[in-house]
């Protein structure tokens, strides 16, 4: 069962097409790596993915409830504990393992600590443990390794590799290398929208933006 | 829907919640009406109605932008919109957990503070009554404007601006229950009236809200 298809897919920012005529799949236990110069349209490709806005052309095919999204913030309450913060994540996803989660980012240490008193990396790591608690098989990742140091860049490729092989996809916008050989890189470059042509529902972003 | 609820509660409540913050307010302008107006009874007794609702309604608009702004800045909004929880249900759970926060102190402190204002003693119930009938749809109305404003830097005028024309009603039927209380007249009208508002707004808010959140999250 393929766990993602996209088709002909034309995503759009601010009114303005990004990128058009993006296709690929993913199958359980693959993963997929974006790649593409700065404001061509990762952040938005993969917002449309994980069905915050609709695309403008195109089609994205996902199994019901199976997309876990993190985007460049962690969606952290400053107010309250790291165990707290993930506790309430698996609570609304209906998952578990919030134990399993702090030790498989090394944040055992910290799970009682407000969350605002981690760093910066620790904050990364405590948003990222959060994809485990949600017992998604699709994670889409927007940028996972900002902020963080070597080691845990590692520990989370880890981590990425464990999902892969209990059946579950990733795909991930990044410009370092993850350390996850088997990834397939798409490079949007190719894909970047003709100029000129506007997106057709623009009328209603434009007005809210 | 609960575990949200028992965050929410949980963040009001902790430091930097502003859990209180209403009630606060409310004391303030309680305390300084008198002053402004006068301590005597003839001249209190008659505005101390009208007083009390429009007090009530300010403090619950201080809080309002915080039901989705918040979850906006850090993200958290994002990430409850991909969650498993219908978003109308979201934003159900997120007005309750305002009026708990926020109406439910007000309706305990409001005949504490009508005894500031010489509201009669027989209005008291019935001002008890109609803020608890009246303030479920200004948390309602409010998470409306909250989820039209979100994500736009000082939207908290604009958010007054826009939901203050909709608390009209409630304020109107809710001090004339208060009011026809305190003459000992029949209060029924316009207490069908109150709850009738609230009952609608719980009912069409959710929807409209989640709407105006989707179109904001693009």
């Amino acid at each position: 069962m393929t766990l993602l298809t996209v088709e002909g897919l034309a995503v759009s920012r601010g009114g303005l097409r990004a990128v058009e005529g993006v296709g690929f799949t993913l199958d359980p236990g693959q993963a997929l790596i974006l790649r593409g110069p700065n404001g061509i349209g990762k952040t938005t490709l993969l917002r449309t993915v994980a069905g915050l806005q609709p695309p403008v052309e195109g089609r994205i095919t996902i199994p019901d409830d199976a997309v876990a999204y993190a985007a460049h913030a962690d969606g952290l309450k400053p107010a309250l504990t790291a165990a707290e913060n993930l506790r309430f994540w698996a609570q609304v996803f209906g998952g578990d393992g919030v134990a399993a989660a702090l030790a498989a980012m090394d944040l055992q240490a910290l799970a009682d600590r407000p969350a605002a008193a981690l760093s910066a990396g620790q904050k990364r790591r405590l948003g990222l443990a959060r994809l485990l608690v949600t017992g998604r098989p699709l994670w889409v990742l927007d940028e996972p390794t900002v902020s963080l140091d070597a080691a845990s860049v590692a520990r989370f490729a880890v981590v990425i590799r464990d999902h892969l092989g209990q059946g579950g996809a990733a795909l991930i916008a990044t410009h370092i290398d993850l350390g996850v050989a088997e990834a397939r890189v798409l490079d949007l470059t190719p894909f970047r929208a003709r100029p000129g042509r506007t997106s057709r529902p623009s009328g209603f972003n434009e007005a809210f933006a | 829907m609960i575990a949200l609820l028992i965050r929410d509660l949980r963040l009001a409540t902790r430091a930097g919640g502003g859990f209180g913050l209403g009630v606060a307010f409310f004391l303030v302008l309680s305390a300084l009406v008198p002053f402004g107006i006068g301590p005597d009874r003839a001249a209190l007794a008659p505005v101390a109605p009208g007083i009390l609702w429009v007090g009530a309604l300010l403090a619950c608009l201080l809080s309002l932008d915080r039901i989705f702004a918040l979850d906006h800045e850090d993200g958290s909004l994002d990430l409850l919109a991909t969650a498993p929880l219908p978003l109308e249900g979201t934003v159900a759970v997120k007005a309750l957990a305002h009026w708990i926060t926020t109406g439910l102190p007000l309706i305990l402190a409001a005949p504490v503070f009508g005894v500031l204002l010489q509201l009669p003693p027989a209005a008291m119930p019935w001002l008890v009554l109609s803020l608890l009938l009246g303030t479920p749809a200004l948390s309602m109305l409010g998470a409306f404007g909250a989820a039209i404003t979100v994500g736009l830097r000082r939207g908290g005028l604009l958010l007054s601006l826009l939901v203050l024309p909709l608390y009209i009603p409630t304020l109107i039927f809710g001090a004339e229950v208060t009011r026809r209380g305190a003459e000992g007249a029949a209060v029924q009208t316009p207490l069908v009236f109150l709850a009738g508002i609230t009952l609608a707004a719980a009912a069409l808010i959710p929807f409209a809200a989640a709407a105006a959140l989707r179109i904001n999250l693009r």
